[in-house]
């Protein structure tokens, strides 16, 4: 089956800073991809560059067989790619009905005001919103705003959705909450690759993970595999460690 | 989509009741029937028709000229909300697109003897099509860059016209007296330039209107919350700020071809008058930026205290000072302006008064 993204040799410099170097790798249609590393591994960098915030240096990505290097954001995602934020934007002023009728609006299907706003409304009370569609955005809590943030993505209906750390300051109940809503994406067809530092969730969620670190990725597998790893350990942990702390742990 | 087999996720859509009884929680701007139907279509038309009704009955002249300018200030206001209010672009020099206007508009209606609405519609395009030219160019630059480039357009067109000999240089130009003649002689055409204006103030409201009820619209106060989130989000951030900076240039550019001809002369200075630009970002705030009342009912009411303190012999020379004083005042104590003052009262409000 032909890989639905497909991310060849590609290198992004800043200055002096190589953050994301020579990466490769692929995605197949109703996948879960992780992508994990330690903090300023280039992970949120190469998030993007794959939906086109940054322009690359040096390679190439497919998505759906068609090159979409260096196209702005706002053409991706009328081919069906979408993305969340680990620093969540939501459009402020605006209430959450707002907010999602914007992602329907100009997503895949580039809706009218009209048929978006119910799509909208069906999104979020997938993502379980819908009681707080008035309410502005700015209001709503940080668990609220990362569901939000997914809820606009998803309304653009996506085939590839790009989730840049929805977990990260969550509670643990929250945590909870947000994980089968996550399987729930994949059972409908949607391609996902998620960033996440807590692993918990990357086991439970996704079969295959890959372990960015300056820029590189140096591990790839499943992740009980990966986390094993012992350059994965030295890579979050510092030289020696993995043989200091012998078996691996995984929490 | 909805009705794809059961997931994890699918299941609590299901829960929460059929979509029949949702209806009423989906927001006003559902309705049937478009902006024809909404209450500040129909405020605006009212409104329109008592500018025109009221100094027309009796003749009162005076208070014509007194109106003309409210009109003026609500045209100004209401298109710079476009830019301010909707999309979070601030233009210092909104007023180099009504000077503009003024000239293209005389030029072609005393020079070359067009007909005074084909002419003020003239302007309004030409001005346009050099707005979408401009700002293809600056609106590359945000926040206060974006700001400070747009009074270098105002400085710069300002310096061309001020050296255009088609434009009479620094002199300007006069309406000749004969210009008027095919109106029905000057009284006539004072009317029938004032009922125009009148005209396009209503049509400025109406698009404002029109704007904020559209997906178009959504896309501009998208980019006005967060313009890297807008675009993200699929939204073509470049051509929505080329198009509504240019759209915000068309009627203030007719209403200056009509206003000039109405003063019957133009030179630089009057034209492109910066103090009335900045006095447009006073009216905004005073009556609340993004809301088509807001931005109409701040122009009014501010071009009624400036004509006011103006004519006042003991304040005239105070009248910026008011102007600075007033703008402070709404900074610090009603931001969102009186409509802001009013949505905070009563938020039922926000349904029916955009």
């Amino acid at each position: 089956m032909s890989a639905l993204l497909e991310v060849m040799g590609v290198s992004l410099r800043f200055g002096g800073l190589l953050a994301v170097s020579d990466v490769s790798f692929s995605i197949a249609h109703g996948e879960i991809l992780g992508l994990i590393g330690p903090n300023g591994a280039g992970k949120t960098t190469l998030f993007n560059i794959v939906n086109g915030v940054y322009k690359v240096d040096k390679g190439k990505i497919l998505f759906e067989g068609t090159d979409i290097t260096n196209r702005p954001p706002n053409d991706v995602v009328h081919l069906g790619l979408s993305r969340t934020h680990q620093i969540v934007k939501p459009l402020n002023g605006m209430t959450v009905l707002e907010n999602v009728t914007v992602g329907a609006c100009f997503g895949r299907d580039y809706m009218g005001l009209k048929p978006a706003r119910n799509a909208a409304m069906e999104v979020l009370e997938r993502v379980g919103l819908a009681d707080r569609a008035e309410t502005a955005a700015r209001s709503l809590t940080i668990a609220g705003k990362k569901r939000l943030e997914v809820a606009r993505a998803l309304a653009a209906r996506p085939k590839l959705l790009l989730l840049d750390e929805v977990l990260a300051g969550l509670n643990p109940t929250e945590i909870r909450e947000m994980v089968p809503l996550v399987r729930g994406l994949c059972g409908r067809g949607i391609t996902i690759i998620m960033i996440e530092h807590v692993m918990q969730a990357v086991m439970s969620l996704s079969e295959h993970v890959f372990v960015l670190a300056e820029g590189s990725i140096i591990a790839e597998g499943t992740p009980a595999a990966v986390a094993a790893d012992p350059g994965v350990i030295e890579a979050y942990l510092g030289h020696g460690a993995a043989k200091k702390w012998g078996a691996p742990h995984v929490q | 989509m909805s009705s794809q087999p059961s997931t994890d996720a699918a299941a609590p859509a299901r829960k929460s009741a059929p979509s029949a009884s949702r209806g009423p929680s989906v927001p006003p701007a559902s309705r049937r029937g478009g902006i024809l139907l909404h209450p500040v279509f129909w405020l605006t038309l009212v409104f329109a028709g008592l500018m025109i009704a009221v100094p027309l009955h009796g003749n009162n002249v005076a208070l014509r000229e007194d109106l003309v300018l409210v009109a003026v200030a609500i045209i100004l206001a209401s298109n710079l909300n476009l830019m301010i209010g909707y999309t979070g672009y601030v233009n210092f020099g909104h007023i180099v697109f009504y000077g503009l206007g003024g000239y293209v508009g005389l030029y072609l209606a005393t020079v070359r003897h067009w007909n005074l609405v084909l002419a003020a519609l003239a302007a309004g395009v030409s001005v346009s099509l050099l707005a979408l030219l401009f700002g293809v160019g600056i609106l590359r630059l945000r926040g206060a860059y974006f700001a400070l480039a747009t009074i270098g357009v105002l400085v710069a067109v300002h310096s061309f016209v001020s050296n255009f000999d088609p434009f009479g240089r620094s002199e300007g130009m006069y309406v000749s007296f004969d210009s008027y003649a095919p109106l029905g002689g000057p009284m006539r055409a004072l009317w029938i330039t004032y009922f125009l204006v009148i005209a396009v103030m209503a049509l400025s409201m109406i698009l404002s209107l029109a704007i904020k009820k559209s997906k178009f619209g959504l896309g501009l106060f998208a980019i006005r919350e967060d313009e890297g989130a807008a675009v993200v989000l699929g939204i073509n951030a470049r051509v929505f700020k080329a198009v509504i900076y240019s759209l915000s240039a068309f009627l203030p550019a007719v209403a200056g071809a009509l206003m000039f001809y109405k003063n019957g002369m133009i030179d630089p200075s009057i034209a492109f008058e910066y103090m009335l630009s900045l006095e447009g970002i006073v009216m905004l705030m005073l009556g609340g930026q993004g809301t088509v009342v807001g931005a109409a009912l701040g122009g009014g009411l501010y071009e009624r205290l400036r004509s006011y303190l103006l004519t006042s012999p003991r304040l005239s020379n105070f009248h910026l000072v008011i102007a600075g004083g007033l703008l402070l005042l709404v900074v610090l104590f009603a931001p969102g302006g009186l409509i802001g003052w009013l949505y905070r009262l009563a938020p039922r409000a926000q349904r029916v008064i955009e």
